[in-house]
């Protein structure tokens, strides 16, 4: 499934989709960005309830196939911004990252 | 040796939204390069969480980059206050990071590890007071 697919899903919405044909291999979910680096592989979405920029950072290093912000996060301008320069595909879901989780089990 | 690419990079010791230019930087030079991205991907994690340890850490520092002919060097340089125990830093938890760095998602206690990690050799070299060096190799 691509991110542009995922984003088309009735819970989630797009926040940056520079690369919204990217192909998603796998989940990974957390907070700890150093967690992240650590366990995360190239190309799964990452779901996780932190927005700061650091998260943009992260996400372009560890060459995740997306951010998905869950529990409604909504981020600042300057996040969106660099994440759309960075080519970091961006997502939103109100729902929990445990219930994000088990769409994706279902969808991937 | 003597056709070796390198760069330099100065981090800026007081911004954690800056923090990430050198390791973003490097990624692009090396994908410029066309160089393996699983191989990009490695040095570039290690080198971010290098630079944000100097963030937390040390006030900044410099990083310093070589493509040689079979590996990527990065020497990380602080002079920040030093790692009393380099062993006990070593271990995935363990961190001295403050409260206001957590709430970033930073100060998991996994910097360290993670450029061990990510690295094929990783040398501390590191006097308290006075500051720390450390050198990653990461063979193609």
């Amino acid at each position: 499934m691509t991110v542009s697919e995922l984003a088309q899903l009735d819970d989630f919405e797009a926040v940056a989709l520079p690369e919204a044909d990217r192909e998603i291999d796998g989940a990974y979910s957390g907070d700890l960005l150093s967690w992240v680096m650590g366990r995360a592989r190239a190309g799964n979405a990452w779901i996780t309830i932190m927005s700061n920029i650091n998260v943009v950072a992260v996400a372009s290093l560890a060459d995740t196939a997306c951010v998905i912000l869950a529990e409604g996060v909504i981020p600042d301008e300057e996040f969106t911004a660099t994440a759309q320069a960075r080519q970091v595909n961006v997502l939103r879901s109100g729902k929990p990252a445990y219930e994000i989780s088990l769409i994706l089990g279902s969808v991937l | 040796m003597s056709d070796a690419l390198s760069f330099h990079y100065d981090v800026d010791g007081e911004s954690f939204s800056s923090a990430g230019q050198a390791s973003a930087g490097v990624k692009k030079n090396l994908r410029q390069l066309g160089i393996d991205p699983e191989i990009i991907r490695k040095v570039s994690i290690a080198m971010y969480e290098g630079e944000i340890n100097m963030v937390i850490h040390a006030g900044g520092g410099e990083a310093d980059i070589t493509v040689e002919d079979n590996c990527i060097v990065i020497v990380l340089t602080d002079r920040g206050p030093g790692i009393a125990d380099i062993d006990k830093a070593m271990e995935e938890g363990y961190s001295t990071a403050r409260d206001n760095i957590r709430a970033l998602g930073f100060g998991a206690g996994m910097g360290l590890p993670n450029m061990k990690r990510y690295t094929d050799e990783m040398n501390i070299s590191s006097v308290v007071g006075e500051g720390t060096t450390i050198t990653m190799k990461v063979f193609f």
